[in-house]
């Protein structure tokens, strides 16, 4: 017992002795007051509700959290934070953020949108904007509140354009797409895909194929959560094996596992590259970037920060913000690395697509699309 | 006691030393040392006590329905908690380890919402019948890993674990057939339980506490009378304390097998339906949550005993429901709430170690169950 505690005596004396040399700064003057927000900070009050995949899952959940953040510093607001572990806590922590008095509750994923709908029928006085969706009843069937904005993404019209590049790129006449789980938001992108390469086909009397998905069918490959990244590298794999070159990710964190899967393959003399979603993949896994060919980026942090500037400013209404590739909430990211092997007359045609989406000449339908 | 003292105090350093506002603090502790602890002080003070406005007691406000909102929170998230931990203690006390709560909670939920959101029967009735579709499914699922003890051998650890993923994978495909989604939403989402086969709100449409807490109640008083008052209850127990002994005095070891888990998965099962008929309403597919391992937790937090159990799981309710209004008022990360969570849960579940830390004498054989 002795010794135990002679070393506890030491260890408690090397902690001491770092916190003391840590200490030594200077106090911060007394005339300095509260620096935090300064003259600008505002009684406005945002609030964001997470969805059971939390805050960092380096996906949708977190694009809207910068954009919340951003806010912050920006508008100098107050912001509060609640995240779900579980779909049980989404209408306590809506409730708590009420209780908060949060102005504008900001709710993230479609699998809160009953919780949403009940929450804002409550409390008529109190703003709610929510992310990939509109409010629903308790049977799942769309509403419309007055005080509730849905945030949504037409993505296919950006996958599509990934598609056709995919398909102009493709060595093997093989491509291959996966999702986390079979949600709308996550197969929006699989549709997108898989008919942009379909328009790639019939522009070019081509027959590059899609593996992992099935617009007729809705049907296609999962991993069953966004979480298990060893999953995404084992069906990556299958897709290699199977011959595809260029794989599209849909499962948020996943997707590490594919840019692993594709790493390893070309180190064994394969030429595997990847599309990203959500953020532009080269800037947020900048040691893959060689093997990432584009992304099909959604803007979540940007609208989240809009919405909230314009609640501010006293102007919110319950019209639904869609983004597209018109207003740029949707698009295809840089090539970056890949800028130099993609053809020119391949980048023209993609651009000459997206005039064409935008004006409204080709129209991407996915059973998935925003209304 | 003690332990729950322990373990805050812990919580509380964790929380000091990552409050931005106290650590900044610390850059120049020596030349203004009150700077440190009036923020330290302040960050943990606001944590707790929004902890406690959110678990027990809001003394925010002075009408009725401010001051107990957080109480009925906390009941109402102990509900399912503590029917499904009398699940897990029924096999524990019977010697299985019935790790398989979380799937049977699966089946449980699906059998009670179908019955719940595609029948259409008089009140009362309804509702009742959405609970023993509970039961039955929770039933069914673990009497698979009964069966497969009894018959085979194949130890219940390994196969209750498998059928979590069998049925968390199986509701996860029913969502996407017509049957369950039904609106025509693709959505993997089921339509909301028909208003005969909710459970009916308990103090009015202001809070979430519903009949469930009174089957919660009813499922304690029965596992009390089930294991110390009946036969069959002799029978667990006598299996549970020696196989071998028990075959010998004439006890059928494996239908009793199959027996405790049934009784354990039809618990876990009644937990099921009463998070969807009760708070859910609608079938997802995390219904379950994390319901089934923390049913393992608040079982062992509850040594097993019905009247432990239940206040187990009032407990832990309070720490889940007290974190999150933490997290909501001070912006204290929720990972943090979870380690003071499990914190209190380890102190607890392990007194001696909180008897080697404050140099307690161990208590004497006789009196058991010392909660330091």
């Amino acid at each position: 017992m002795s010794t135990s505690k002679s070393f506890m005596k030491l260890g408690a004396l090397a902690v001491a002795g770092a916190l003391a040399l840590a200490a030594c700064g200077q106090a911060p003057g007394d005339d300095k007051g509260t620096s935090t927000g300064g003259a600008s900070a505002s009684n406005f009050k945002a609030c964001m509700v997470s969805d059971s995949g939390g805050f960092n899952d380096k996906s949708f959940n977190e694009s809207g959290y910068d954009g919340l953040k951003k806010a912050e510093s920006e508008l100098g607001i107050q912001t509060a934070t609640a995240e779900s572990t579980k779909e049980s806590d989404f209408a306590p922590n809506i409730s708590n953020m009420e209780q908060q008095n949060c102005n504008l509750i900001i709710t993230v994923g479609f699998l809160l949108a009953t919780a949403t709908g009940d929450a804002a029928k409550t409390h008529t006085d109190t703003k709610f904007a929510i992310v990939d969706s509109t409010a629903q009843d308790a049977n799942g069937k769309e509403i419309t509140l007055d005080n509730v904005k849905p945030i949504s993404f037409d993505t296919a019209q950006a996958a599509y354009l990934a598609g056709y590049l995919a398909a102009g790129m493709t060595k093997t006449g093989t491509v291959a797409t996966y999702g986390g789980i079979q949600i709308p938001t996550v197969t929006i992108f699989m549709d997108g895909f898989a008919e942009g390469v379909a328009q790639y086909n019939s522009d070019n009397s081509k027959s590059v194929k899609v593996l992992g998905w099935d617009v007729k069918k809705q049907n296609g490959s999962f991993t069953g959560d966004f979480e298990d990244q060893s999953k995404g590298q084992q069906l990556t794999q299958t897709f290699i094996d199977q011959g595809a070159d260029i794989i599209l990710p849909v499962a948020g964190p996943v997707g590490a596992g594919t840019l692993a899967a594709a790493k390893d393959a070309n180190s064994d003399g394969k030429n595997v590259s990847v599309i990203w979603v959500d953020s532009d993949g080269a800037v947020a896994n900048p040691d893959s970037a060689s093997i990432i060919l584009s992304s099909v980026v959604k803007e979540i942090g940007a609208a989240v920060e809009d919405v909230i500037k314009t609640t501010k400013d006293g102007s919110f209404s319950n019209d639904p913000y869609v983004g597209t590739l018109e207003n740029k909430g949707v698009g295809l990211a840089p090539f970056h690395d890949f800028d130099s092997k993609v053809p020119q007359d391949l980048k023209d045609k993609i651009t000459q697509l997206q005039q064409d989406i935008i004006s409204g000449k080709i129209k991407v339908e996915s059973p998935s699309s925003p209304k | 006691m003690l332990a729950f003292v322990l373990a805050l105090v812990i919580g509380a350093l964790l929380i000091v030393f990552t409050t931005e506002s106290v650590t900044s603090t610390l850059s120049y502790f020596f030349s203004k040392p009150g700077d440190f602890f009036s923020a330290a002080w302040s960050a943990v003070s606001d944590a707790y006590v929004a902890m406690f406005r959110g678990a027990v007691i809001n003394d925010r406000g002075w009408d009725f329905r401010t001051v107990f909102t957080p109480l009925t929170e906390t009941m109402t998230v102990a509900t399912p908690l503590i029917i499904a931990a009398l699940g897990v203690a029924v096999a524990f006390r019977a010697g299985l380890f019935n790790i398989g709560a979380q799937g049977q909670v699966i089946l449980g939920a699906t059998f009670a919402g179908y019955i719940g959101f595609t029948w259409h029967l008089p009140v009362v009735v309804h509702v009742l019948v959405a609970l023993v579709g509970g039961l039955l499914g929770g039933a069914i699922w673990a009497s698979i890993a009964g069966v497969l003890r009894a018959r085979t051998g194949a130890h219940e650890v390994i196969v209750t674990i498998m059928l979590n993923y069998v049925a968390l994978y199986l509701l996860a495909y029913l969502l996407t057939t017509r049957f369950f989604t039904q609106s025509g939403s693709n959505q993997p989402k089921s339509p909301a339980v028909g208003p005969n086969a909710n459970l009916p709100l308990l103090l009015g449409d202001h809070f979430r506490l519903n009949a469930g807490f009174l089957v919660a109640i009813l499922a304690a008083v029965f596992v009390w009378w089930l294991m110390t008052r009946s036969t069959w209850g002799f029978r667990f127990r006598a299996v549970g304390s020696n196989p071998n002994a028990s075959r010998n005095a004439g006890i059928g070891v494996a239908t009793t097998f199959i027996a405790v888990m049934a009784v354990s998965g039809a618990l876990a099962g009644l937990a099921g339906a009463v998070q969807v008929l009760g708070t859910e309403k609608s079938l997802t597919g995390g219904i379950a949550g994390s319901l089934g391992f923390d049913a393992i937790t608040v079982a062992l937090l509850g040594r097993s005993k019905p009247l432990g159990i239940f206040f187990a799981g009032l407990l832990y309710a309070a720490l889940d429901v007290g974190g999150r209004s933490m997290e909501a008022a001070t912006g204290t990360p929720i990972d943090l709430v979870l380690v003071i969570q499990s914190l209190v849960v380890l102190f607890i579940a392990a007194p001696p170690l909180v008897r080697a830390i404050f140099r307690l004498p161990a208590p004497r054989p006789d009196a058991k169950g010392a909660r330091a």
